[in-house]
């Protein structure tokens, strides 16, 4: 154990194995969807990795304790730029999500996905713990999340919303809330969907519908989901192999290199590449959850559980939308899709987890040299 | 509402921490099993239907085009093609890939030459059907206008240059009748066939004849043409390729060199000529004239052309040969003979003719006075008192009985469209039809056939043959093993009776005396028949005035006389006289049977005086009346004369057989003989 320099030891090379698993095996899912050819995506996709991964290194260097004090900041300039967004954002593809910075397009309700969790957390951590059975345990988190949530979902982003609801709910329930809240506001929440619907866009709507049945409209609306279903199906067990897959080389799955990266994998990889995938994505929830679990501190436990899940719900919504189990909410598939926004995203949690990992490591260490 | 009551529980720290390991497991559970889940999901889709989507991946991938089967040919008895198939270059146009259809159809008719009309139908087509199914643009092109377009393609999206096979009728216009024509199927076709092939660019199904009554068998299986197309459908590769398999061909008791031969023999003439075996009863040919050329309804006839045959007073769309009818006139003597002999009349027993027969009050004349006739001088003379006098004797319902022996208001089981069955009347009849009884006048007239008599040329033709043969023969059209056909009950006697009378007629002191066969060895029996196509009226007598009140020409014979083998019956319509019109026609076209080379010479030489062969009779017909067109509308006239030199050209180029040597120098201009509209 001495041998190696206790720096290395600590490094997290089992979840960088992981990441580096599923981000490589996403850059050759992408080099095959741009019909063989490390340009566009491939290429830019691994350069993004390594830089992200960098950054997340350094995240985990920085103390718990300045996430903890910069939750309620971070939160605010998140939400000022979502009411910017609102105001001055470019429109595109039927909602407004994006900020022109001139060097680049901001998205801040991607940003909103991990703050959200850091700022329910850090409520948490400063109420008292007598406090948690009371009203004042629940107003402001659902505060907190609402003002966001309805930001995000007047652009109109139903995945994107969805996922900043889910994460800050996940940290309420971590949190100690009382478990009949949650199952009486589910039941709740179950009736007033008819209602919300008639709320929606017409073209979520329709989405909806026609994710209720897609081959109602195989050549419409519910295009997507049919040639995604079509990839999927006709890879089989073990897939056409690599670099030989139709659907997505001859343009039938659209979104083939995005959203949808995960039905060009299976094209080509088959069952066996999703449940590669699949498994890789449930060891990394499973190091997250048993990061939450050792951390010692309440707001490291809520934090790295509640953006663990928030990762989870990225994997979750996006593959039950490429099979057809949900609509299709532009969500993407972490490491997998090509772009930027989201593999920030990520890593901005991974990095996160990381340092409450170290945080822990260290403090044990502390602990059981003084014992 | 139920809050306050969390007051009660003690909530501490290590509590709280526990809360959170529990949930956190539960989270962690719950993350698992969604993954389980996932891979169920993906399982389900990727193994149990996968077939399903391996199948919809496939469709998605391959586009399959079907290739049009080559249509088998129509043979004759010694297999010389009647009806065959081209190689011809197409261009169609693939509405899907078409990025500016104003462009590419501008280009295209300028390449093409193509007429305003064809620029509206591709344009209005290619609205209606956007997808992958192509539009003909043009077929039947030169291999210099296709190669034109080849060339072009990079500019040209969505076109689709190709090569297939259009059909081909070597013998033209005589055939036309016989075997219709092909063409693309109608919106009612496909209704009821619903198969994809018909409405496949370049298929074409049967149309009219015997293309249509054999439309099936001579369909073959179409092939199949893979290509591995994108979502956009720009193809990236061709795969593998099923070729057609071409239809059946079909052979017929036809002989192509004599259906041409009567044809051509025709001429000028409006009528049918029928040629049987008359120990078979298979028909050796059945031309009906004038006709269309089926090669020019292959590809779309023209406006002017359907307008030109439609309205033509000769009928050229109607098969004479079945389906138009006729009084047999004097040809129906030979069946009153055998029927009058059936009923016990001695052939011996003479009938004095004084020029007609009394009936009452009325007379009824005879073309003659004939003097002391007995039936073998009856036949020759073309004698009517003598069979009105018998005919009256018999009664109607014995000479009825006989007709319908020999074939008169009979159908005959034949591969055809329609056949017109005609009237072979009796008392019942009579009765049926009109509610009348049957006057002995009634059986005077039908005695001779004519009054309620009507007969089409086939059955003349049966009537030669069976008589001929003393067998009840069949007519044939479709080669084939046949038993042979069992003899009539009749004596043979009774037959040498008539067929010595019809000996006289040609060559003894009888009615066709002209039209004995030139050929050394082989002479022919028949009868003429000159049938009335109205009243009587003053001095109308059904030689002069106008051409459709004119008497038809009819004649009905067999050869060898010592043995027979072939019978024919040969109409002319409103041709005046059955030995002045019809009998030099079935000379003609029986010594081609002995004596091929004879027989050419003869039509050669009646060729240039009617102004050369059909083929550039009916081009020289076309223009004169698209120019006749043209004068009446002064504002189209540049057009359509455009269009009458068009047609011209194409109508004289598919008719390789034609002996172009015998074109008479007045080529340029309009002959008024073969003119519908142009007195004889």
């Amino acid at each position: 154990m001495n041998i190696v320099p206790e720096p290395l030891t600590h490094f997290p090379w089992k979840v960088l194995a992981l990441l580096l698993a599923i981000a490589g095996f996403g850059t050759l899912v992408l080099y095959s969807s741009a019909g063989g050819s490390i340009t566009p995506w491939a290429i830019n996709q691994a350069v993004r990795f390594v830089i992200f991964t960098g950054m997340a290194l350094v995240l985990s260097r920085i103390p718990l304790e300045i996430f903890a004090r910069f939750a309620f900041p971070a939160y605010g300039l998140v939400l000022v730029s979502l009411v910017l967004v609102e105001l001055i954002g470019g429109v595109a593809g039927g909602s407004q999500r994006w900020i022109n910075l001139g060097f680049m397009q901001l998205q801040p309700s991607e940003f909103m996905k991990p703050i959200i969790v850091l700022a329910v957390a850090r409520f948490y951590a400063l109420l008292p713990v007598g406090e948690i059975r009371r009203w004042s345990a629940i107003w402001p988190a659902l505060v907190l999340i609402g003002v966001p949530w309805s930001l995000v979902l007047v652009q109109p982003d139903l995945g994107t919303a969805t996922m900043i609801a889910a994460g800050g709910v996940t940290v309420m329930f971590l949190a100690g809330l009382p478990l009949r809240l949650f199952i009486g506001s589910g039941l709740t929440v179950a009736a007033i969907i008819p209602i919300a619907f008639s709320f929606l866009h017409d073209y979520q709507q329709k989405r909806v519908l026609i994710f209720l049945d897609p081959e109602s409209d195989p050549l419409g609306a519910g295009y997507h989901i049919s040639q995604s279903k079509i990839a999927i199906g006709s890879g089989g067990l073990w897939g056409k192999g690599f670099l030989k897959g139709t659907q997505s080389h001859l343009d039938y799955l659209p979104e083939g290199h995005t959203d949808f990266v995960f039905a060009t994998m299976a094209e080509e990889w088959g069952l066996a590449g999703g449940i590669f995938l699949i498994g890789a994505f449930l060891l990394l929830f499973r190091w997250g959850i048993g990061v939450s679990l050792r951390a010692p501190d309440k707001y490291a436990r809520l934090v790295a559980a509640g953006l663990t899940t928030t990762i989870f719900f990225y994997v979750a919504i996006n593959l039950m939308m490429v099979m057809g189990l949900a609509p299709v909410v532009g969500i993407p598939l972490p490491f997998m899709s090509y772009g930027g926004s989201s593999m920030l995203t990520v890593m901005l949690c991974i990095g996160i987890i990381m340092a409450i990992d170290r945080s822990t490591r260290r403090a044990s260490q502390r602990r059981g040299n003084w014992a | 509402m139920k809050l306050p009551r969390f007051k009660r529980k003690t909530v501490n720290e290590a509590a709280l921490s526990f809360t959170f390991t529990r949930r956190a497991m539960v989270v962690g559970g719950l993350q698992a099993g969604f993954g389980a889940m996932l891979v169920g999901r993906m399982g389900w889709i990727s193994i149990a239907e996968n077939e399903k989507y391996n199948l919809l991946s496939e469709s998605n991938r391959v586009n399959l085009t079907l290739v049009p089967p080559r249509r088998g040919w129509i043979l004759d008895r010694y297999g010389k093609p009647l009806a065959n198939n081209r190689t011809d270059f197409r261009v169609d146009l693939i509405p899907d890939r078409v990025t500016d259809p104003d462009h590419t159809i501008g280009s295209l008719a300028e390449l093409l030459s193509l007429s305003p009309d064809d620029v509206e139908r591709i344009r209005t087509e290619l609205e209606k059907s956007a997808g992958f199914r192509p539009v003909q643009v043009a077929e039947k092109l030169t291999y210099n206008q296709f190669a034109a377009v080849s060339v072009r393609l990079p500019d040209l999206p969505g076109v689709a240059p190709s090569q297939g096979f259009s059909r081909y009728y070597p013998a033209g216009a005589s055939v036309g009748q016989l075997l219709g024509y092909v063409g693309a199927a109608s919106a009612k076709e496909y209704e009821e066939r619903k198969n994809p092939l018909l409405i496949t660019p370049g298929f074409k199904v049967g149309k009219e004849g015997l293309e249509k009554t054999f439309d099936l068998e001579l369909t073959g299986k179409p092939g199949a043409k893979r290509v591995e197309v994108t979502a956009r459908g720009k193809v990236v590769r061709e795969l593998t390729t099923r070729p057609d398999t071409p239809g059946n061909s079909i052979t017929l008791t036809i002989d192509a060199g004599l259906q041409e031969y009567a044809g051509r023999r025709l001429g000028t003439e409006s009528g049918s000529c029928i040629v049987l075996d008359c120990h078979t009863g298979e028909i050796l040919c059945m031309a009906s004239m004038p006709a269309y050329d089926p090669n020019n309804f292959s590809d779309g006839i023209s406006h002017d052309e359907w307008n030109m045959l439609s309205n033509d007073e000769r009928h050229p769309l109607i098969n004479k040969s079945l389906n138009a009818l006729y009084p047999p006139g004097s040809t129906f003597k030979p069946m009153v003979a055998m029927a009058l002999q059936s009923a016990g009349i001695d052939p011996k027993e003479r009938v004095h003719c004084p020029g007609g027969y009394r009936l009452g009050n009325r007379f009824f004349r005879c073309l003659g006075r004939h003097g002391s006739v007995d039936m073998h001088r009856a036949i020759a003379k073309s004698c009517n008192t003598y069979f009105y006098t018998m005919g009256n004797r018999v009664g109607i319902d014995v000479i009825a009985r006989m007709g319908h022996a020999m074939g008169f208001g009979e159908k005959f089981d034949l591969p055809v469209l329609s056949q017109s069955y005609g009237t072979m009347p009796d008392t019942a009849w009579k009765m049926r039809r009109y509610d009348q009884k049957w006057t002995a006048s009634d059986t005077l007239n039908a005695s001779i056939g004519q009054g309620y008599v009507v007969v089409n040329p086939l059955q003349l033709a049966v009537m030669a043959g069976r008589i001929a043969s003393g067998r009840n023969i069949q007519p044939r059209l479709v080669k084939g093993r046949y038993p042979q056909a069992a003899p009539m009950p009749f004596p043979k006697e009774h037959f040498d009776a008539v067929r010595n009378g019809m000996w006289e007629v040609v060559n003894g002191d009888g009615t066709a005396g002209r039209s004995r066969l030139d050929v050394p060895g082989v002479q022919m029996g028949g009868k003429t028949g000159t049938a009335q196509v109205r009243r009587i009226a003053g001095s109308q007598r059904g030689q002069s005035g106008d051409w459709k009140y004119r008497d038809h020409g009819l004649f009905v014979c067999f050869a060898p006389t010592s043995n027979p083998r072939y019978a024919a019956s040969v109409v002319i319509e409103h041709g005046m006289g059955g030995s002045k019109a019809a009998a030099p026609v079935a000379k003609d076209v029986l010594t081609f049977l002995f004596d091929p080379a004879k027989a050419m010479e003869r039509l050669i030489e009646l060729e240039k005086g009617w102004g050369g062969p059909p083929a550039e009779r009916m081009a020289r017909q076309m223009a004169a009346f698209s120019l006749a067109k043209a004068i009446k509308k002064p504002t189209t006239s540049a057009s359509s004369a455009e269009a009458a030199n068009a047609t011209a050209g194409n109508a004289s180029s598919p008719a390789p057989a034609q002996n172009s040597s015998s074109r008479p120098a007045d080529d340029d201009a309009p002959s008024p003989s073969p003119n519908p509209a142009g007195s004889r």
